[in-house]
């Protein structure tokens, strides 16, 4: 151990097997430094993306439609309570013994997971826009399609993009796993602790920890950027963090 | 599921090859039924303990914060941030602090709680109408007598609805806690991962679990907020 590491004890060593090689517990083979971790970051990313998108293409326009012809509340609302009945080790697990291992069966747990908070969010993002606005919009001539693309959408943005979020960040946590599926992924140093010890495992945990938060605020700076003016002006009071919102319930509209 | 039952089917005549086999086995999980009761009583523990403990801090924390508004951002931002981490990640940046085992699994676990139950309970006692609230001063009931009697019963719902969440939560995450040496469902499933009876048993009780508390919990929901009967 270097020594200026040497008094963050085992973090000090976990910071150290992020940036140097070293040998395996069990010998032989070089494992750990930055060629190794961006190579297991890379995939880690691959498979979240993946999964993320076909989350996104599947829940996105699903949410619009049930949102704008208000039917399904019951579809929109029960996915997220069964989704979080399900544990993802479990999921995974079920996966790995009925389906077998690989970077399809990984990527399709996490679509599974990445489901719920999307799909809820669009439906009560949509759900949330002002009746009065819609009907505003529908006398002004816009008919079905324009008004979901040009008044629901934008105005449910924000509360789907905190839906994006939160499956995002659930994503990346969970793509944590997928080396019991041989997919390897930063997970890798923590599911083999007889190759990579315990400060591999550990610097890998800062590394997910650290990349988690990134995406969390990546993704947190994509949905201040396509929040509409004027929503952004019309809230009132103290700024709330919506980020790591659970869905938020619909509001009845003051009357 | 479908898979479930159709690999019940097409097993159930082989009976002693079925394990060589990699089925679905009942006479296996019958014999074996055992080996799961610890791990269970465990993962009971693991999720009751850090929710109660979760709760304390929280409801303490929410309530503080109910008349000094000014406590709500930086708490809602430390438990975010903790909130965020990777359980697994989390189980093991804890161990150089707690060590292995099941301090680590519960001081995680705790951690997860925070956010959600916070969130609800401050929603709950925001969302209390301001008419009942004069109401109550109107008849002379002291700030405390305000918050415990009329506030609290009126935010019970928000409240309950913040525990249910948090506890399907924590049962999801403590099949995590083996990876902190802790046990619970999480070790027998990943000690024979491959073997679909296992799976079954040990998924199935973790999922089983999430929904009984989910029932334990709204059913106390439903008994604690009568007046909610009326209208349903």
């Amino acid at each position: 151990m270097t020594p200026q590491l040497a008094f963050l004890g085992q973090f000090g060593d976990a910071i150290q097997f992020i940036f140097q090689e070293r040998e395996s517990v069990s010998g032989g083979v070089q494992i750990g430094g930055l060629g190794e971790i961006a190579d297991l970051t890379a995939t880690h990313l691959l498979v979240s993306l993946v999964a993320m998108a076909a989350a996104c293409a599947l829940c996105i326009p699903v949410g619009l439609w049930l949102g704008h012809i208000g039917r399904g509340e019951f579809l929109a609302i029960s996915v997220s309570n069964v989704g979080r009945a399900v544990p993802a080790l479990v999921l995974l697990f079920f996966f790995l013994a009925y389906l077998g291992i690989g970077f399809t069966n990984v990527a399709s747990v996490l679509f599974l997971l990445a489901v719920p908070p999307i799909l809820t969010n669009t439906y009560v993002g949509v759900r949330q826009v002002d009746p009065e606005i819609v009907d505003a919009a529908r006398g002004m001539g816009l008919r079905g399609v324009q008004i979901v693309r040009r008044i629901r959408l934008p105005l449910a943005l924000p509360t789907i993009f905190a839906g994006i979020r939160i499956s995002a960040v659930s994503v990346v946590a969970t793509a944590t796993i997928a080396p019991y599926a041989n997919v390897q992924t930063l997970g890798t140093p923590i599911v083999e602790p007889q190759t990579y010890g315990f400060s591999g495992g550990l610097g890998a945990a800062i590394v997910i920890a650290v990349l988690t938060l990134a995406v969390d605020a990546g993704v947190g700076l994509i949905q201040r950027a396509v929040t509409p003016k004027g929503i952004m002006l019309a809230r009132e009071g103290p700024r709330r963090r919506t980020g790591l919102a659970l869905p938020t319930r619909r509001r009845e509209p003051a009357l | 599921m479908l898979l479930v039952i159709a690999q019940l089917q097409t097993h159930q005549r082989t009976g002693a090859t079925c394990v060589a086999e990699n089925g679905f086995c009942p006479s296996w999980i019958e014999d074996n039924w055992d080996r799961y009761v610890d791990p269970f009583t465990q993962h009971v523990v693991l999720t009751l303990a850090p929710v109660a403990a979760g709760f304390a801090i929280s409801f303490t924390l929410a309530v503080l914060a109910h008349r000094r508004s000014w406590l709500i951002t930086p708490v809602t931002s430390i438990t975010g941030a903790l909130y965020t981490i990777p359980s697994i990640a989390f189980l093991f940046l804890l161990q150089p602090l707690t060590g292995r085992g099941f301090l680590t699994a519960f001081v995680a676990l705790t951690c997860y709680t925070l956010l959600i139950i916070f969130r609800n309970v401050t929603t709950g006692l925001a969302s209390v109408p301001a008419e009942a609230k004069d109401a109550a001063l109107g008849m002379g009931l002291t700030e405390r007598q305000l918050l415990w009697r009329v506030e609290l019963p009126l935010a019970m719902p928000e409240i309950l609805a913040g525990l249910r969440i948090a506890t399907t939560t924590t049962v999801g995450l403590a099949a995590f806690a083996f990876l902190a040496g802790a046990g619970g469902l999480g070790e027998p499933l990943n000690e024979q991962r491959f073997f679909k009876s296992n799976i079954v048993v040990a998924g199935g009780l973790c999922v089983l679990l999430a929904a009984a508390f989910d029932v334990i919990v709204l059913t106390a929901q439903r008994i604690v907020t009568p007046w909610k009967r009326a209208t349903a």
